[in-house]
């Protein structure tokens, strides 16, 4: 029997833009077993929140991830309306539901640019971060910033868009699809990425089902489960589809981003196409007594904010559930029989944020 | 100066370490070393390997276990080096200052020579302090900056202050 030794994958990897560490227990080119090692962006921002007054707060959950970060805010800005019972007005539900697809198409760009250069394939990672840019613009258009966009307040968006900014974005749009449309057949059907990707990191749609994957993993395994179908911000007036693949491997999970990011566009077209004119900020006072629970699809999947008061200025306790840690016991499932050199490919293929999952 | 100390200014090489923030300096980062702001003319090249490094972009507040990390890290690096720190969490804390988990600035934990402020720090702005940081490397800039109130222990150059929950100003 071959000897075991012990691989330190992290914290500090050229493929992780963040500090994650797998202990991998290898024999010879095998993976054995995986241990993810977390805690190294550990801030403590939920015991933060609770010593801030719920406006304050946006500005901090924005800032629990930067990919994401609208979505972070959209979440708990839709539990604070139903703790408060109050509902954005229908321009700003629109107006979420453009940037968090615009959210959406920058962090599935940042992917797979990153997966491109786990694959080896440099010239790939910077075709997919020059689109990226593109969509950069887009949403500077809109907001006025890149990262931390600080749109969304409580009971709605704080500052409407005039026609110019939606003439500006309706064209920058145009020029994104184009850009995508000249990227896409490479990872669709480039030998080396399919090389890389075919095949690697396989979980079934039974093992992703028992181990609670969420997001575009379960869906590259077959689950229908999209977030986006209850009905928040603007979707439920919006036609679209879950886009779901059955191969179940790296490569699956790559075409289902690859795939949304198609959806994404379109998402905002029809979003642009029907938003109609008033108010974008609903007026609240007071504090709100109770608890309550708001879900939304993040790019990684399935976010949830869960928030108690007792009518005091601050929370009394705020929950962030992120998808990420509901990713991982599938990673250390994928992990487990592959070669080392596939290592990078399949951890990057869950789109791991650690930012979100260690707060 | 030599041809080595030329050189080195003229292609230094850059590794890239987070520390425990929100992530969107750390995209800005990436953001600055591809084609459209492009921090690869100056002869500038990302690398995963401290001991091939001659600056490092440390982006985040400093979290304890993190810190540990970035420690190492810094020492294996050869020198001379120069350390970045960039985002507004990584000068002070910044939104996160209060959490309990962290040391307020990179320069509680390392000798620290440029700072680049924002939240999140602009490419430009991270390319401008990549540049600045070259001073180092030629020679020509003064000691690096060290957190102010740390106990002496420990602050010469090339050694750095323990990072320990009891160490930090709070």
């Amino acid at each position: 029997m071959p000897g075991r030794t012990v691989i330190p994958f992290g914290p500090q990897h050229p493929v992780f833009p963040e500090p994650l560490q797998l202990r991998l227990t290898m024999e010879e080119e095998r993976v054995i077993d995986a241990v993810p090692a977390l805690g190294y962006m550990h801030r403590g921002i939920e015991q933060l929140a609770q010593t801030k007054d719920y406006a304050q707060n946006v500005f901090l959950m924005e800032r629990v991830c930067g990919i994401c970060s609208f979505m972070h805010a959209l979440c708990y800005c839709q539990s604070v309306e139903s703790l408060l019972g109050i509902e954005a007005p229908p321009r700003a539900r629109f107006m979420r539901t453009i940037q968090a697809e615009l959210g959406r198409l920058q962090s599935h760009y940042l992917w797979l640019g990153l997966v491109a250069d786990a694959c080896g394939f440099e010239s790939l990672f910077m075709q997919a971060w020059r689109n990226r840019e593109m969509i950069m613009d887009c949403q500077e258009a809109v907001s006025g910033s890149r990262v931390t966009i600080s749109t969304c307040a409580i009971g709605g968006c704080r500052r409407d868009w005039d026609d110019g900014v939606l003439q500006e974005l309706t064209r920058r749009l145009d020029d994104v699809e184009r850009s995508m449309d000249a990227i896409a057949p490479v990872f669709f059907e480039d030998p080396l990425v399919k090389q890389r990707t075919v095949g690697a990191g396989i979980i079934t749609k039974q093992e992703a089902t028992l181990l609670g994957a969420v997001g575009p993993v379960a869906r590259a395994s077959g689950i229908v489960e999209d977030m986006r179908r209850l009905g928040y911000a603007a979707y439920d007036e919006l036609d679209f589809k879950p886009v779901v693949e059955t191969s179940c491997d790296s490569y699956a999970r790559m075409i289902v981003r690859l795939r949304e990011t198609f959806q994404a566009i379109n998402l905002i077209r029809q979003a642009l196409k029907k938003m109609p004119a008033g108010e974008v900020l609903n007026k609240w006072k007071g504090t709100p007594e109770g608890e309550a629970i708001s879900r939304v699809e993040q790019p990684r999947g399935e976010l949830m904010y869960y928030i108690r008061s007792n009518g005091g200025k601050n929370p009394e306790r705020l929950r962030i559930r992120t998808p990420t840690l509901s990713n991982i016991p599938s990673l250390v499932k994928m992990l487990k029989g592959s070669r080392l050199s596939d290592v990078p490919v399949i951890a990057l293929s869950i789109d791991s944020c650690i930012s979100c999952t260690e707060r | 100066m030599g041809f080595i100390s030329t050189a080195r200014v003229k292609s230094p090489w850059i590794m890239h370490f987070e520390t425990g923030s929100c992530n969107g300096c750390a995209i800005e980062v990436f953001a600055a070393l591809t084609p459209v702001y492009d921090l690869e003319r100056f002869g500038i090249l990302n690398t995963g390997n401290p001991k091939h490094a001659d600056i490092m972009l440390v982006t985040g507040c400093v979290s304890f276990r993190a810190g540990r990390v970035l420690r190492n890290l810094y020492h294996q690096m050869p020198g001379p080096k120069a350390v970045v720190a960039i985002g507004v969490c990584a000068l002070t804390g910044g939104i996160f200052h209060d959490c309990y988990n962290l040391a307020p600035g990179v320069d509680k934990v390392i000798p620290v020579d440029v700072y680049v402020p924002g939240c999140a720090a602009r490419p430009e702005a991270i390319i401008a302090g990549t540049v600045m940081a070259l001073d180092r490397l030629a020679g020509k800039a003064g000691p690096p900056n060290i957190a102010p109130g740390e106990p002496r222990r420990g602050l010469e150059e090339g050694r750095v202050v323990e990072i320990a929950p009891g160490n930090s100003d709070k």
